[in-house]
Parts: C-alpha cells; structure tokens; sequence
C-alpha cells in the first residue's frame, strides 16, 4: 500500500473514531471485552417486520481501531437481512484471520481502512472486536 | 575494565555508561524497524547483551549434547555448563547450596509449580494471602488451586499512592493463612513492596512466603534469606537474559518435603513399570530435557549484570523514571499510575483524549518502543480504573541501555500526541 493509500485510510479511521454515527447508550446488553486491552464494546441490532436490519449501533470503549471499525460495521449492517449481515461479518472477520484477499475488503467501502490492519496481528484484534459481538447479537436475534 | 553505573554520580555521568553499555547489545544495530529504536519496555523483556547471545550459542556449537546421562565428552561438558549455571545462580541468590535452585521455564512455571505441589498439601478452608497487584500469573494458579483444594484467597488492597494497605494486610492473616504471595515490584505501578516486613508478619502467623521477583533487581551481595522468602520465583529473559529459563528458588527443607511436580526422565532415581522413585533436589523438579543453551545464557547474564553494578543501575533507572515522571506532570491531562516512593524504573500512564493503543502505535512510528494495555494484570487495572472499566495505560519501562535522551524523546512525543488529539 503506498503512504498516500495508508494516510487516507488513516484519515478514515480517526473521521469514524472522533465522529462515531452508529454510538449511543445501549442499556443492559452485555459487552464483548477484548482482555489484552480492556476495550468493550456492545452491539444493539432491531429488525423490521420483513426481516431486515431496521436499527443497529453499538456503545463502548476503546481505542480508533475497534471504535471506528465498530461504527463502520453498524452502517455495513443496515437493511440487510441476517443471512446477508452474516455474510459480511464473516467476509471481513475472514480477512483479519488471513483466510481471505486483503482485497476483498474493497466492497466495503470505508471498512477497506482496515486493510493494513490486517497485517498486523495485535491490532486485529481490536478492529474484530465489534464484528465478533455483531455474530453473538445475530445469534441472539435468529434465536428469538 | 569496562564500565558500570556509578553510585551517587549524576544521570548524566551514568547516562554516559548507559551509552557505552548499549554498544553491546546488537538490537539496537539489527532490529527489524527503520530508524533508531528507542526501547521502552524493558519489563516485559530486556534486550540481551552478546555475551548472552554468544554463551548460548557457545552450547550448540561446542558443547550439544544432553545433560546428566551421557558419558561422552560432550555430554559431560554441556552437564558442567548447565550445572554452572546453577551454582552461579545460587551464589548470586546468596541461597543456603545449589539444590535449592530449580530451573523451569520462567516465574509462570516456577508460581504453577509451588501451587501444584506445595500447594496440593493445603486443605479445605486454608487461606493464602495475595495482593491486588500481583500480575495474572501470581493470581491465576492459586485460583486454579483454590477451586481445586477449597481455599480461599484474600487479597491485600492497594492504596491510590500505588502501595500496599499494610494495616490491612495485618488484619488479612491469621490461623488459617498457609501462603502470603506478593510481587517484589510492581510491573505497572513500579512499586517496590517491602518484602522482608510482609515476610516477617507472614512467619509470625505460621504463614510461608512467596516472593515473585519478576520485576525486581536483587541488590548484588543481598542474600535471598535476607529478604525473608521461603521461594522466590524469576525469569532470565527480564534481567538480560534468555527466554525460555528462569528459577525457583526455595528453602531447601521445604522442597525436600514436596512431591515432584512433572514426571519424565531426569526427575527419577528409578523407575519400574509400577512406579517410580524421585530424584534428589533439584533435579527432582526438572522433567525432561531441560534449556540447557539458556542456563548458560542466564549464568552469562547473572555475569553482565553484576558487571555493570545492579545497584547502582537500579538508582539510575529510578532516576530516569523520576525525570519522565517530573515532565509528564507539566502535560495536563496525563495521569501517571501509582506515585509510590523508591520506585523502580517503571512508569504507566494515561493520555486523556488518547487511548493506549492508539498512543504506543503512534510511538512506534518513531521508533519507540513502549507497552499498552493492562498488562497482564486486569485486577490492578480495574482497581485504577473508572467504576467497571479498566484503565487500559500505557507503560514506559527502563534498562541498562536506556539514555535520558530516551525519557526525554517520550515526554515530548506524548505532548504532542496530547496536543493533537
């Protein structure tokens, strides 16, 4: 990746970071905590009457890399269904575990920011922070 | 001669040996970044000096064989370098002989062997007695012991000067207390805890003492004994040495009476297809093939050590914290964890507006080198942090090789990251 290519991704991070659009108080839902660092985060997600995600966003603390990516995630998972929301968690979880193409992050728009992250193993950690809780609340969602 | 810190002399004078010191330590010409590194996480591992390096590599080149069986000429010379390092090591410690020097794989190993055969002799409603900043791997074995045997832990709280509650720790002890573990130094909070009062309380209630000395620089010519231990645990790689090795010492009647801890060759006298007999002290708590290239690295490293005047290098890494600690009180908004006096060469903070992780990986871009998180110890970080949430910190550690111009490139950089943020 070229400096210009790392300072716009980097841009995008700390835009997301400092201005989170998906981050309110979600009461009484549990955090997933990323125990190396401390940082947690929660995931809320509603579906409307056709099934698809009518309302998500996510409450927490922690550094730009898992704040950020939270917020992202909770915009990639807006109006798609379950089946299709765990389609992209598991697409962008899958490039942080090096299982797939750093590449394949390109369909997610801002989400590309995290391909340098990718290369870095303590990172990946926080940015897979929030998408891991979004499988526990899909989970949760399909069981009810 | 080479150079050693000097007692009572300025920084500057012992920044100036620090700087010849460095020489010897190939990392800072080889590491894998760009630039000059600037290594501010001494205690999660120091760098380690040639000598160390070239000692393990003297075992594989000239001395690979394996110890205590073979009756070759190799094996008996790789015998005399790994039993040198015992008794080098238990001259350093000042213990009462060499059997009183178990190798293992680190302070982890050596805690989670104490708990599994000390320990097992515990009984229901036993107590041990820890503190609440004792890292994860003085907490995690006496918990797993406890759920095993029905004990129960009690903890000896820490004050917000990042020392320990001593008044409370006296009321902590009593008839049913077997075990008082507690750190020599604090890995977050740079706290030197005083061992020999919190031993002599422990041995007045019946209770033993366990010393994690992870963190701690023994004073050369300080005799364990004096520090009121009955064990004491350590790893190499934190004192210039290599990974891999580290010790358990322990009074030497008390590791007679505790049962081996894992089976395999070496720790046996006999064995029959029914049972076995174990071996004598201490090799009756070394299974296996032990590091034997590493026990020659930790004697080398014992070596350089007291080459350089542990004392006097502990004074200057005090030094260097203090001056950190000074110009991180003129940056509003950085919070530097525990203020304990005498501390060692340790220092975590926060950065408000800036989290940990993003801070050490703005850091590293310069090259330097620190560590954030909660460092291995979630209890500590809960009890500084706010309500549930863990204060997640940043930590700046110090070595031999560490320059003032090192504390002074941090202190700068974090005003800036405050600055910006």
């Amino acid at each position: 990746m070229s400096d210009f290519a790392e300072a716009v991704y980097e841009e995008t991070i700390r835009d997301r970071y400092r201005h989170p659009r998906f981050k309110r108080v979600l009461e009484g839902l549990p955090y997933l905590e990323n125990p190396s660092c401390g940082d947690r985060v929660r995931i809320s997600i509603s579906m409307d009457d056709e099934g698809r995600i009518a309302d998500a966003a996510f409450d927490g603390n922690g550094c730009s890399i898992s704040m950020s990516s939270a917020d992202m995630m909770a915009e990639h998972l807006m109006g798609k269904t379950a089946a299709e929301a765990r389609g992209v968690v598991e697409l962008f979880l899958g490039v942080l575990r090096g299982e797939l193409d750093r590449d394949a992050l390109d369909e997610l728009g801002d989400a590309a920011a995290f391909k340098g992250i990718a290369r870095l193993p303590v990172r990946v950690k926080c940015a897979a922070l929030a998408w891991r809780a979004a499988l526990a609340a899909l989970e949760e969602e399909g069981s009810r | 001669m080479r150079r050693a810190f000097l007692r009572g002399a300025s920084l500057q004078a012992n920044d100036a040996v620090a700087g010849e010191l460095k020489d010897e330590f190939p990392i800072f010409r080889t590491h894998a970044g760009s630039g000059p590194l600037v290594y501010l996480d001494s205690a999660a591992t120091s760098q380690k000096p040639l000598a160390v390096l070239d000692a393990m590599e003297g075992v594989y080149r000239e001395a690979c064989a394996n110890v205590h069986r073979a009756i070759h000429t190799l094996g008996e010379e790789a015998t005399r370098r790994y039993e040198s390092a015992r008794t080098r090591t238990a001259t350093r410690l000042g213990a009462a002989s060499r059997r009183e020097v178990v190798f293992t794989r680190g302070t982890t190993e050596s805690i989670n062997l104490l708990a599994r055969t000390l320990g097992e002799g515990f009984s229901s409603g036993d107590e041990i007695v820890l503190s609440e900043m004792e890292h994860h791997a003085n907490l995690v074995p006496w918990q797993q012991l406890a759920a095993r045997r029905g004990l129960k832990l009690r903890f000896v709280p820490v004050l917000d000067s990042g020392e320990l509650d001593l008044a409370a720790y006296e009321r902590l002890l009593g008839k049913k207390t077997r075990l008082v573990g507690v750190t020599a130094t604090s890995n977050v909070l740079g706290t030197v805890n005083p061992v020999r009062s919190i031993a002599d309380l422990a041995h007045a209630a019946g209770a033993l003492v366990l010393v994690d000395a992870a963190q701690y620089i023994p004073r050369s010519g300080a005799k364990v004994t004096e520090l009121g231990a009955d064990f004491l645990a350590f790893s190499a790689h934190k004192h210039y040495g290599p990974f891999g090795i580290g010790v358990l010492w322990g009074r030497e009647a008390l590791l007679e009476a505790m049962p081996p801890f894992m089976g395999g060759g070496d720790m046996i006298s006999d064995v029959t297809l029914e049972g076995f007999t174990a071996n004598e002290l201490p090799w009756k708590f070394e299974a296996g093939t032990p590091a034997i290239a590493e026990a020659a690295g930790l004697e080398a490293a014992l070596d350089w050590l007291d080459s350089v005047d542990p004392d006097a290098l502990g004074g200057y890494e005090s030094e260097l914290a203090a001056r950190l600690i000074a110009a991180f009180d003129e940056i509003p908004g950085v919070r530097v964890l525990g203020r304990a006096p005498g501390r060692a060469g340790i220092v975590a903070f926060t950065v408000e507006g800036v989290h940990a992780h993003d801070l050490a990986a703005w850091l590293d871009r310069s090259g330097v080198a620190v560590r954030a998180g909660q460092h291995c110890a979630h209890p500590l970080s809960r009890r500084f942090g706010d309500g549930a949430l863990a204060v997640s910190s940043a930590r700046a550690s110090f070595a031999a090789y560490s320059r003032i111009a090192d504390a002074d490139l941090l202190a700068s950089l974090v005003r800036r990251a405050r600055e910006e943020a």
